[in-house]
């Protein structure tokens, strides 16, 4: 009972000293809206970068063409034999016949020369998607020495360019992040040992009154909470509203059709999660180091 | 066992100044007692061994049979709840009122709400400042706020009152008056007062137990003293 007292006490005086120092409480809200709205803005282009970095990975894909003169038993082994090797996600067989018909149907000059022939001239192909642009390399090998293979590739160079590229951007906004979100605990934590020094007297009188260091402590790290809460109100807002007339106002592509935009739901919702947890969470930490310093006995 | 005994307690800073040097004393529950000294003559180091906020370098220091200096960190607000302090500059919270500046020591302690109230009332009333209970210290006088400061320290009726300079700041009738709280205290709830003073005429006018020390050594210990056996101070 006695600490469920302590708690509710707690939770009062949090309430009560936000409102008690309200410039001060004012300056850490401040101070919070301000590096968690980057730091929202910053998680929707990391997002979108990874996003946008996957779909095109996704059309990434290895083809492969059949020796002429495989019999379609061949073809059937070469395609369990592709399906089998690792990070292979997707094996799609194209015949000649398939070839012919869909050259004839796009330009009637080719569907006159192949009338021409009593042979169909193509071969059987493959697409063979992979589970990660990095896989690409790998898998394409172990098909080129699978028997009866005329050929087998993914345009190397372009390609291999772009996965570096896709590799350092994915890199480089985990990195922004990770330090905004350090930027972010930095600064806040600074602001409210500002707030706590303006009040080390209290905590010096409820050390002598006989608080115990908990007791002490509860109430600054409900205070943090509801600084950091309240400090993610507009980051929250303007992360949901912001996102959606955005998205609409883009047509959901940026620059070109290829970079696809995620759709709005369910992503603000986990950003504006992320943002209200980070903000509590740093409000919290922040208040609980700085209120140590003056518990030293 | 006495109520409060140091045994051999010497203190000595990490600058190397020694404060109190081998100081022995007893003293029994229910006393009196006043520490006198020059400034920096070790009293201020003496009294706040008793609260645990210095810990003795050799030596022991019992209070209610408790070794302070054996006390945990975590501990110390155990010993603290049998503890009042006064001080010369009040510390009260000046955006509490009277009311909830002497509640908050309670608060603090996780008390029941219904608890809180009436002993709050009756440390108020002790110390005479029952019409000011909603008034903020910037509204009361010098006399008044170490009234508030008295109050919140019997409020958990402690078995000790330590007093550090109580009436420092305060002109010679409001020290009378204050003076007078203490021992009603110390006489009505048997409250054991130590209190380190300067004040000449409250130690000659009371005639209770004086301490006397000097570079950190407990040179006097006098029953029924006063600064009159020691003009040089």
């Amino acid at each position: 009972m006695k600490a469920f007292r302590i708690i509710g006490r707690s939770i009062r005086d949090a309430f009560k000293s936000v409102f008690r120092n309200f410039s001060l409480s004012i300056a850490s809200i401040l101070c919070a809206t301000i590096t968690l709205l980057v730091v929202a803005i910053s998680l929707m282009i990391a997002g979108n970068v990874n996003n946008a970095t996957k779909n095109l990975e996704r059309e990434l894909n290895i083809v492969v063409y059949v020796s002429k003169g495989a019999s379609d038993y061949d073809v059937t082994q070469i395609q369990n034999k592709i399906e089998n090797i690792k990070n292979v996600v997707k094996v799609d067989y194209k015949s000649k016949e398939a070839w012919k018909l869909e050259m004839s149907e796009y330009n009637s000059s080719f569907g006159n020369v192949f009338d021409n022939y009593d042979i169909n001239p193509l071969l059987d192909s493959f697409v063979v998607t992979v589970k990660e642009s990095k896989n690409l390399e790998t898998v394409t090998k172990e098909i080129r020495e699978i028997d009866k293979i005329e050929s087998a590739n993914y345009g190397e160079d372009t390609v291999n360019t772009i996965v570096s590229i896709f590799d350092v951007v994915e890199r480089t906004t985990i990195v922004v992040l990770i330090a905004l979100v350090f930027v972010t605990a930095f600064l806040i934590t600074n602001t409210i040992k500002l707030t706590i020094y303006s009040r080390r007297s209290e905590i010096e009188i409820m050390r002598l009154v006989g608080s115990s260091n908990i007791a002490i402590k509860l109430p600054f790290v409900f205070e943090g909470f509801i600084i950091g809460i309240l400090g993610s109100i507009i980051p929250v807002i303007i992360t949901i509203y912001g996102y959606i007339i955005a998205y609409e106002k883009l047509n959901g592509h940026i620059i070109t059709d290829i970079i696809k935009l995620i759709s709005p739901f369910n992503f603000v919702y986990i950003i504006a999660l992320i943002i209200v947890l980070l903000g509590a969470l740093i409000g919290m930490i922040g208040s609980l180091r700085a209120v140590r310093k003056y518990l030293k006995v | 066992m006495k109520f409060i005994e140091l045994k051999n307690v010497t203190k000595t800073y990490s600058t190397g100044v020694t404060a109190l040097a081998d100081l022995s004393v007893e003293i029994e529950k229910g006393e009196f007692v006043f520490v006198i000294g020059h400034t920096a003559s070790g009293k201020s180091t003496f009294i706040k061994m008793l609260y645990r906020e210095e810990k003795p370098t050799k030596g022991s220091v019992m209070v209610g049979g408790v070794n302070v200096a054996k006390l945990r960190n975590g501990k110390v607000y155990k010993l603290r709840r049998k503890i009042g302090v006064v001080f010369q500059d009040f510390k009260l919270l000046p955006k509490l009122t009277v009311y909830e500046n002497v509640a908050f020591a309670l608060e603090c302690l996780g008390i029941k709400a219904s608890e809180i109230r009436p002993k709050v009332m009756k440390a108020i009333e002790i110390v005479g400042l029952k019409e000011k209970t909603r008034s903020f210290p910037h509204q009361l006088s010098g006399g008044e706020q170490q009234r508030v400061c008295i109050a919140r320290a019997i409020v958990n009726e402690p078995k000790l009152l330590i007093c550090d300079e109580p009436t420092g700041n305060l002109d010679p009738d409001t020290s009378k008056e204050i003076m007078k709280v203490i021992s009603n205290i110390n006489k009505e709830l048997k409250t054991t007062v130590i209190m380190a003073t300067h004040d000449k005429e409250i130690v000659n006018r009371m005639k209770k137990r004086v301490l006397l020390i000097e570079h950190g050594v407990l040179t006097g210990d006098y029953l029924k003293g006063s600064y009159k056996s020691h003009e040089s101070i």
